[in-house]
């Protein structure tokens, strides 16, 4: 018999194959998707911070979305360094004006683009922030300067509300 | 296992035997014949499966208890270790077993190194193995979640962050473990349900690992093939049965040494402190038994390459039967690897060490030194090993040495023999 119409029957297999295979997919999708951020977590989008009791030279933490969020008011001290270093010495170059619309705030995330421990304030060689976990130095910018990690604390989406409130998300 | 005409001495035996041959199978294994010179490193398959079911028959009883909620967890363990009756004991008895099964896997692993089990005819057997291993990590990283302290908290978000270092869909699937932006309550729940699956995914393997041993038979200390039955095996009840009951009771006393005189050694103070996702602790550290990988990851200032490193150092033991080219099986006739396995040990440990402190200064620089020698001995000193190595000549069965009046009398024989 397998034979007699040996091209009926592997086109036969091939689509039963095929079809299994599409089956098996549809099947597996939702026990897969399951796993990603469901509809109420994502619907936490966005915090507001009033900012007003803020002084220069201090950063608060502020939760957004499960991870800590730095919002420090820099001094005129760490803005000038921060503006001052050539792009050639960044391992991930960004112009500090890229990164702080408003040069006196900067608002980043605090979780290290190494393995995601919260850099601690005020530390490591560059006057920024230093990671515990692996030893991350970061400048007055909230950038990559020495160390495993390997971009920059990402400025998440943000805006000024008005002079004492800002918007995260 | 087809080689078994077992006939039981009872109708009803007969009966059931042949309707379903467990009575062949538990004759099989209780004459199933065993070199007779094991020794004592040769007790550690039992005193895991020991290990196996303590930690299931614990965290079954635990698992009555434990409430897998963000906001519950940390509480409900404490209300484990206060309130329930004996809590404090189940507890103490998986948190350290967890330590006492890597212990025990450690010395198991390490004896198959220095006897060359891996070898041919065993590939199958050392493979599930290291895939057991690999489980027994992942179930026990996932285990340590569970508390929800802050050493739990920020363990699981290291580790978890590992995968975003994969190129364009590393952040897709950090945010598909997470089941959010941060390891949080999602990330929580479905730790639990994993840490409940995985060790009866290692129990399968496990029966498929003695399965597989009992296809070519146990390695032994001379690394020889043996005729079986014969001289040269003993069967493996009541023999080894006995020694692997004295063994495992050796080993339970280092149990409970830890359960009820050090319960906390082993741990993290931090993790008595509950998850907190705005402060990191100044060190983490992982457990003990993952701290040499954790070292490897750290030897290296590039993400991507860290974490391929840290895969690779087990990956490469993966491909060891491949990689040890010589043919002579037991360390005990290999001068030079027997060498090169102690410095392997002893390069382990400085990794394990350097693994636990900061990662500057010295001890980075100490930690790279160790990485690489760890690569260049799987790599590089074993498969020229295999070619360069003047090994010693092999006795013919484990009966010749014992009756020449001492292993090495009879290893001199051998060689006159030869010669």
């Amino acid at each position: 018999m397998s034979d007699k119409n040996p091209k009926r029957r592997d086109f036969l297999f091939t689509a039963t194959y095929a079809i299994g295979v599409v089956g098996i997919g549809a099947v597996a999708w939702p026990l897969i998707d399951q796993m990603n951020p469901d509809a109420s977590v994502k619907a936490l989008a966005s915090t507001e911070v009033d900012v007003s009791s803020v002084e220069p030279g201090n950063t608060i933490t502020v939760l957004w979305r499960g991870k800590p969020v730095f919002i420090r008011r820099r001094t005129q001290d760490e803005i000038t360094e921060a503006k001052k270093v050539k792009m050639e010495e960044l391992k991930h170059p960004e112009k500090d004006e890229d990164r702080a619309k408003d040069p006196e705030w900067l608002v980043m995330l605090g979780i290290c683009t190494h393995l995601g421990c919260v850099p601690l304030n005020d530390k490591g060689d560059y006057n920024g922030w230093f990671c515990p976990c692996h030893g991350s130095h970061y400048d007055t910018s909230g950038r990559i300067r020495k160390g495993p990690a390997p971009t920059n604390m990402e400025v998440p989406k943000y805006e000024f509300v008005n002079a004492n409130t800002i918007k995260i998300g | 296992m087809s080689d078994h005409d077992y006939q039981p001495s009872s109708k009803l035996g007969k009966w059931f035997n042949d309707r379903l041959p467990l009575l062949t199978l538990s004759n099989h294994l209780a004459e199933y014949p065993t070199p007779k010179n094991l020794n004592y490193w040769w007790t550690f398959g039992g005193i895991l499966t020991f290990c196996l079911i303590t930690q299931i028959v614990t965290g079954l009883t635990l698992a009555m208890h434990y409430i897998a909620d963000s906001d519950l967890a940390f509480a409900s363990v404490e209300h484990i270790m206060r309130d329930v009756n004996y809590g404090w004991l189940i507890r103490y008895v998986h948190a350290n077993g967890a330590s006492m099964f890597f212990l025990a896997v450690y010395i198991h692993i390490f004896r198959s190194l220095y006897y060359g089990s891996y070898k041919s005819p065993r590939e199958v057997i050392w493979i599930i193995g290291m895939i057991i291993y690999f489980l027994m990590m992942a179930t026990a990283f996932m285990g340590y979640v569970l508390p929800w302290g802050q050493m739990s908290f920020w363990g699981a978000t290291v580790i978890t962050n590992l995968f975003s270092a994969i190129p364009l869909i590393g952040e897709g699937i950090v945010a598909w473990l997470w089941g959010g932006f941060a390891v949080d309550n999602p990330t929580l729940t479905r730790f639990y349900a994993l840490h409940y699956l995985l060790p009866f995914l290692i129990l399968g393997l496990v029966v498929l690992h003695i399965w597989a041993l009992h296809v070519p038979g146990n390695n032994n200390p001379i690394g020889i093939d043996i005729k079986k039955p014969s001289k040269d095996t003993v069967p493996f009840h009541p023999y080894i049965v006995i020694k692997d009951g004295f063994a495992l009771l050796m080993f339970m006393i280092v149990f409970a040494f830890f359960v009820f005189y050090s319960p906390n050694i082993l741990g993290h103070a931090d993790n008595y402190i509950e998850a907190n996702p705005m402060v990191t602790p100044a060190h983490i550290v992982p457990e003990w038994y993952l701290l040499p990988f954790y070292a490897i990851l750290r030897s290296i200032p590039d993400k991507l390459l860290g974490v391929i490193a840290m895969f690779a150092a087990i990956f490469v033991l993966v491909i060891l039967p491949w990689l040890d080219t010589s043919k002579i099986r037991s360390a005990v006739f290999r001068p030079l690897y027997r060498q090169f396995y102690w410095i392997l040990i002893i390069d382990v440990l400085i990794l394990g060490y350097v693994g636990a402190m900061p990662a500057e200064g010295i001890y980075l620089l100490v930690a790279r030194v160790a990485t690489a020698y760890y690569f260049i001995h799987f790599l590089i000193v074993l498969p020229i090993l295999g070619y360069k190595e003047k090994t010693i000549p092999v006795p013919l069965s484990i009966t010749e040495p014992v009756l020449g009046g001492s292993p090495n009398l009879g290893i001199i024989k051998n060689k006159k023999s030869l010669n």
